[in-house]
């Protein structure tokens, strides 16, 4: 009989998800198909899909988002790869430093880079400014493609550092000095042995990169003007001078879907052709970084970064001025922070860590129970809730929003503006990460362990609670506190979801930005950066290592 | 093309700790040579530095008269085995065995015969395109083997490169080694901690222990003549019973307990009347009398233990020392536990030391040290 019970428990579990999972995306994500087929009457039609094709206007966004993103993630690749080869090869001077300030980098939230560096090269940008009134030099515009280029490869490449100093330190030495042995040394041996070892990483990074790219909404909104991408689009559509259209912003976003899908298939193809493990006894001993090669070395990776991370810091600078409207005054003081306390920072804040904790406590519980259903329980069931849970993986943010707005936003339901449909999404966006890890985690955890709480009188429930959670919490804690990060930066879909009510930080820095308020948006900005840096600085404490995973 | 590989002087330094020091050697062309040793003792650090993956931080190596120290790795012309084997797991078995003969430009059109050969020879032949993590260990040795070979270096480096494998493995795959390493003739030094793998498969080897060498000889030499106590004890198994020498009618006597034996085989130079020694015997150098005789050493069984073959004694002597002794196996157990026994020692086999252990003091005993070249040959 309690045998029995404990039976049905997980069958609870695996039910409990499959209700959810339909209500929460397959839900949504049928509605938007849906909604993308039928006309104002509610007639099928395939108007949407035509109009998006055949007006060059509207295929233009697809288009340019697929073209910015290849480059972005071409140039994170070039630039990033070289840095984490530098990092992890040589003694670096500042190592540690290095590697915080390109982390934080990564982790601002999505429209700082643009804004700031809009204040620095834009139009009338302290930059431009300069070279303009003092040299008489005018510099390139900022805008449309080589803007987002800039930005986001800048924010982006510490993904591709992060993951390419994990496999680096699975590569085993004797390798490195097999390959010297029998001849191939020096550049040669960098392309032949230790980017082929890499390649499954180096794609892992590649699609990280591009999904992030693809689906970023922050960047292109301000700093795109002329170079139209999909998200901007989607949330066009939405906003609609003419009134929302639901259909075309479904349209849209169903076939961002399909692009991303594609993509994601094209990336397991090409990972699949790789398929070799690498582990090393033996890693890699760092080499001096001396003479001329050392000295340019540390000039590129402190080159990069200082350039990095410059956004960051120019807006904690501009937070500080004397600022009124678009005008940047002589002076400082507070008066941005003042002017932000009577803008809702209060609520604010308040609404991004209510969200976060709650959202942060949600993932956890449902990874860890997703993640023992599949590992420690197969069935084609559990199997199911588990490939379903990966598809907001392939769901850009602003599809997530227009998803959500078209499933609940309307009778019966009506949830837009409420804390209910901003955690739901925030849930979605982050959970597919979250499962992954949590998973590999459990993967590697020996059932041993158990069998032996097992059969020492311990039942299946302690055991879970007591041993098997317990020694998944490390890896679980970590990548906690990086989801928290996205969480509290999130933008695509929150745009979409948000009213005065269930306003955030990140929210409100925005709404400052669009209405061309820099002082107000500056020191929101900071708070929001104070928040991830001191949020990154706990995560390093509490992982004690270098082993960040996304 | 084999070479000789000469070192001398040869130091290597850790910060303030001393790995390697003053180490001399030589190794004469073609001939097999082992570096045994306790772990930490440097081994894998002197093969480095003649593979040139370490510096050297003093001392000369020499290929024939060719200085090397300041050679790079890829110039040296060497095979090296690795431990863990370190095939490159990215490429099939045919390309790893390739990789060597495409980086140093070898005619592209006997490339394959040059591949086939050796992938034959180490027969992976049928294994040759697939992947590394789909063999068996002692397939995966095969494939590091051939890519050694295949580049027909002029040495070949092996740091103990059957260790990971399960021990029956191990005797199969020692037994390829050393056949293939006759056939092709060349200079190889082998690294392991395995005295009997060291024993087998050796022309000659070389006793390490803290960074110097302590013992250059062919196993039988190295055996049956230890150069010093710690030989003697890591090499097999030897019982060290305290004992004394004198001189008496121009003959010496070996006097330990009631046993009083003449020895003919001291070096005079080395011995003086009245010494305290250490007699080093082996298990199977005691000789068990069938009753009590004059000036033998009395024993007390304390365990039995039947190997098959062979039985072990473990006994204890009347100074209270306990020592191992090994017989053939008899049909009836001559001996039980508890049983007092009588013992002669086998005075040709036994070896008999300074009281320190640091010096062999019979006659003939050479370590090897001055002249590694000379003393190898027997
Ligand atoms: N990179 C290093 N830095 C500092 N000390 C080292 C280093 N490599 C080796 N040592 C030290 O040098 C000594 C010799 O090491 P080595 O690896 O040569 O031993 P070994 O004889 O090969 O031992 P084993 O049989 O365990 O492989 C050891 O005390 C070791 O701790
Ligand atoms: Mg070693």
């Amino acid at each position: 009989m309690k045998k029995l019970l404990k039976f049905d428990m997980w069958k609870l579990v695996s039910l409990f998800f499959v209700l959810l999972f339909s209500l929460i995306l397959i839900y949504p994500l049928l509605g938007v198909l849906r909604q993308s087929v039928i006309d104002k009457d509610g007639q099928f039609t395939l108007a949407e899909f035509q109009k998006f094709f055949s007006e060059p206007y509207y295929f233009k966004t697809i288009y340019n988002s697929l073209v910015i993103t290849v480059a972005i993630t071409f140039v994170t690749l070039v630039i990033g790869i070289p840095f984490a080869y530098f990092y992890f090869f040589y003694r670096l001077k500042g190592a540690k430093f290095l590697f915080i300030i390109a982390i934080l980098c990564t982790m601002s939230a999505p429209f700082i880079g643009a804004y700031s560096w809009i204040m620095l090269l834009g139009r009338s940008g302290l930059i431009t400014r300069f070279f303009k009134d003092a040299l008489g030099i005018r510099l390139g515009s900022i805008y449309g493609f080589n803007g987002i280029l800039l930005v986001q490869s800048l924010k982006l490449f510490p993904l591709v550092f992060i993951y390419m100093n994990g496999v680096f330190k699975n590569i085993d030495n004797s390798l490195l000095e097999a390959s010297e042995n029998l001849g191939c040394t020096g550049v040669k041996r960098f392309f032949k042995i230790i980017m082929q070892l890499s390649m499954p990483t180096i794609l892992a990074a590649a699609l990280l990169v591009f999904m992030r790219a693809f689906a970023d909404f922050g960047t292109p909104l301000l700093i795109g003007e002329g170079y139209r991408t999909f998200p901007v689009e989607i949330y066009n559509q939405y906003l609609g001078e003419t009134g929302t259209n639901y259909s075309f912003a479904s349209a849209i976003s169903v076939i961002a879907i399909i692009v991303t899908a594609l993509i994601f298939f094209l990336q397991k193809y090409l990972t699949s052709r790789y398929n070799f493990p690498i582990n090393a006894m033996n890693p890699i001993p760092k080499k001096k970084a001396k003479g001329i090669s050392g000295f340019l070395m540390h000039l590129y990776c402190y080159g990069l970064i200082a350039v990095a991370f410059l956004p960051q810091l120019y807006i904690v600078y501009l937070s500080f001025r004397n600022i009124d409207g678009g005008v940047i005054k002589e002076g400082y003081s507070f008066g941005n922070f003042i002017s932000a306390s009577k803008r809702l920072l209060g609520r604010s804040i308040n609404n991004t860590l209510l969200f976060g904790v709650i959202t942060l406590a949600i993932i956890i519980l449902f990874s860890i129970l997703i993640a023992y259903l599949v590992v420690r329980r197969r069935s084609l069931l559990n199997n199911a809730i588990d490939t379903v849970s990966m598809i907001p993986y392939i769901m850009p943010g602003s599809v997530i929003g227009i998803a959500l707005v078209i499933a609940f936003g309307r009778q019966p339901f009506a949830l837009t503006g409420t804390m209910l449909i901003m955690i739901m999404a925030l849930v979605i966006r982050r959970m597919p990460y979250t499962i992954r890890s949590v998973t590999a985690t459990l993967q590697n955890i020996p059932i041993s362990t158990e069998e032996a709480a097992i059969s020492l009188g311990a039942s299946k429930a302690k055991t879970f609670l007591k041993i098997t959670t317990p020694m998944m919490s490390n890896g679980i804690l970590a990548g906690a506190v990086l989801s928290w990060i996205t969480i509290v930066t999130e933008l695509s879909s929150a745009i979409i979801l948000y009213n005065n009510r269930n306003i955030t930080l990140t929210m409100s820095a925005y709404v400052a930005i669009s209405r061309g308020n820099y002082g107000l948006a500056a020191a929101f900005s900071t708070i929001l950066t104070a928040l991830t840096t001191v949020s990154l600085l706990v995560y390093l404490w509490l992982s004690k290592s270098e082993d960040i995973k996304l | 093309m084999s070479v000789s590989i000469t070192i001398r002087n040869a130091v290597k330094k850790y910060g303030q700790q001393v790995v390697i020091k003053n180490l001399d050697l030589k190794v004469k062309p073609g001939e097999f040579f082992t570096l045994l040793g306790p772990s930490g003792c440097g081994k894998t650090t002197l093969l480095r530095m003649i593979a040139g993956f370490n510096t050297i931080d003093e001392g000369d190596f020499y290929f024939n008269d060719k200085r090397i120290n300041d050679l790079s790795p890829s110039k040296r012309s060497i095979g090296m085995v690795f431990q863990n084997y370190a095939i490159f797991p990215h490429m099939t078995v045919r390309k790893n065995v390739e990789f060597g003969l495409k980086n140093n430009n070898f005619p592209k059109q006997e490339l394959k015969t040059q591949t086939d050969k050796f992938l034959e020879l180490m027969q992976i032949d049928t294994l040759a395109d697939r992947m590394p993590h789909r063999l068996s260990g002692g397939q995966q040795q095969r494939v590091a083997l051939a890519r050694a070979l295949v580049i027909q270096p002029n040495v070949l480096l092996m740091d103990e490169p059957l260790s990971n494998l399960d021990a029956k493995l191990r005797v199969e795959m020692r037994t390829v080694i050393r056949h293939l390493q006759r056939d092709v003739g060349i200079t190889t030094i082998y690294v392991t901690h395995d005295q009997e793998e060291a024993m087998a498969i050796s022309d000659r080897i070389a006793v390490m222990d803290g960074g110097i060498i302590q013992h250059i000889g062919s196993p039988q030499r190295i055996y049956q003549r230890p150069a010093n106590v710690f030989v003697a004890t890591f090499i097999g198994r030897s019982n060290l019973i305290p004992g004394t020498v004198e001189k008496k009618d121009g003959k010496w006597l070996l006097k330990t307990g009631a046993l009083v034996t003449q020895i003919d085989n001291l070096d005079d130079k080395k011995v003086q009347n009245g010494q305290k020694v250490q007699i080093s015997v082996r298990p199977e150098e005691f000789h068990v009398l069938e009753e009590k005789e004059e000036n033998a050493l009395t024993a007390t069984v304390k365990d039995i233990v039947f190997l098959g073959s062979s039985t072990q004694y473990f006994i204890k002597l009347a100074d209270g020392s306990e020592a191992i002794m090994v017989n053939e196996s008899s049909l009836d157990n001559p001996h039980s536990a508890g049983s007092t026994i009588f013992l002669r020692l086998n005075v040709q086999k036994i070896n008999v030391f300074s009281e320190d252990g640091s010096k062999n003091l019979l006659k003939n005993v050479d370590d090897g040290l001055k002249d590694g070249w000379e003393a190898g040959l027997q």
